[in-house]
């Protein structure tokens, strides 16, 4: 267990939990809170600088992305070119090849448009783009995906932001049993014990970010979430016993008194 | 005193009036940008930065500065 790792595009981490850096009331409290998750990746967003109040503080300011890997995402992008202009740049700003692609399709539910994000997959991976693709929980999708170069599936539990927890575990878990490719859940996630779920479904990692910044205390959510993802973890490599219909006394029957 | 020459560009989606022979390292050191911290777009295309002070900018140029904010 000690040096069990999750590795992504031949990189290794000892975090198998990623976590989001939106929707904290400030930069310190995102700091903090990664700091408590003990993750080593974190998603970040490509947006504008604001060149009229330039004393605005910089997340480079808070998390040294020395330390923690940065992954930048295409969030807000609606098709291909949207997405693959964001991460471009992204890798512009120095030197970021690993990436997360999300390309949505509805504004309300946020869902993954799979066919412009699948296009967008082949064209990335083309440029030397280490690619971990949120998509639908669809097996077949995933297995298009990884055939087009993704380096990492990692497939909604529910709606983005919705904390709903997984919804399709069946599929999860046929995604699982399909393909090497790390697998890690995106999105959806609402307390601790759906990372744990996540992870006793074999999957390689959890990503979470609404779960920890708007919970009520967003730095014991930090900590329950890293540790539920280290418990599921144990408790898949540990084996789970079957399932059986009816009772099966833990005591022996013989030596009862009567 | 004859007044300096001045254009119009947009950065970042605003309106901006520079010197005419303007280049987008001067821009840059004028808006007090990171450049270690941004990516530039020039016109849509991906600026090298260490290109940028051979870049002069030219009438109606878009320009796009960004960096990294929070996001999931």
């Amino acid at each position: 267990m000690k040096n069990e790792k999750l590795v992504i595009a031949k990189k290794k981490f000892n975090s198998r939990l990623i976590v989001g850096t939106g929707k904290y009331k400030s930069m310190t409290e995102c700091a903090k809170a990664i700091k408590l998750s003990g993750a080593e990746i974190v998603t970040v967003a490509v947006r504008r600088v604001n060149i009229i109040d330039k004393n605005k503080p910089l997340l480079m300011d808070y998390i040294d992305p020395k330390k923690i890997t940065y992954l930048p995402n295409t969030a807000g992008c609606f098709n291909s070119n949207e997405a693959l202009r964001t991460l471009r740049l992204a890798r512009e700003i120095g030197g970021w090849k690993l990436v997360k692609l999300e390309v949505l399709g509805d504004k309300q539910n946020l869902f993954p448009d799979m066919i412009e994000t699948l296009k967008s997959t082949e064209v990335l991976a083309k440029e030397g783009f280490k690619v971990m693709v949120y998509c639908n929980d669809d097996p077949l999708m995933a297995k298009r995906l990884e055939n087009s170069g993704a380096d990492a599936i990692m497939p909604l539990a529910a709606p983005i932001g919705s904390g709903l927890g997984i919804q399709n575990k069946i599929n999860i878990k046929i995604i699982r049993n399909q393909t090497k490719l790390p697998l890690i859940i995106d999105a959806g996630l609402g307390q601790a014990s759906d990372a744990t779920i996540a992870m006793e479904l074999g999957c390689d990692g959890v990503l979470v970010n609404t779960a920890i910044a708007k919970a009520k205390k967003p730095f014991d959510m930090a900590l329950a979430f890293k540790n539920a993802v280290i418990a599921g973890r144990q408790s898949y490599l540990a084996g789970r016993i079957d399932k059986y219909l009816y009772g099966n006394a833990s005591s022996p029957k013989i030596g009862i008194i009567r | 005193m004859q007044k300096i020459k001045k254009i119009q560009i947009r950065v970042n989606g605003k309106v901006k009036s520079i010197p005419v022979k303007y280049s987008i390292s001067d821009l840059v050191k004028n808006l007090n940008i990171p450049i270690k911290k941004v990516a530039i777009e020039h016109n849509q295309e991906i600026v090298d930065k260490k290109k940028i002070n051979r870049i002069i900018l030219k009438k109606n140029d878009k320009i796009e500065i960004v960096h990294f904010i929070g996001g999931g």
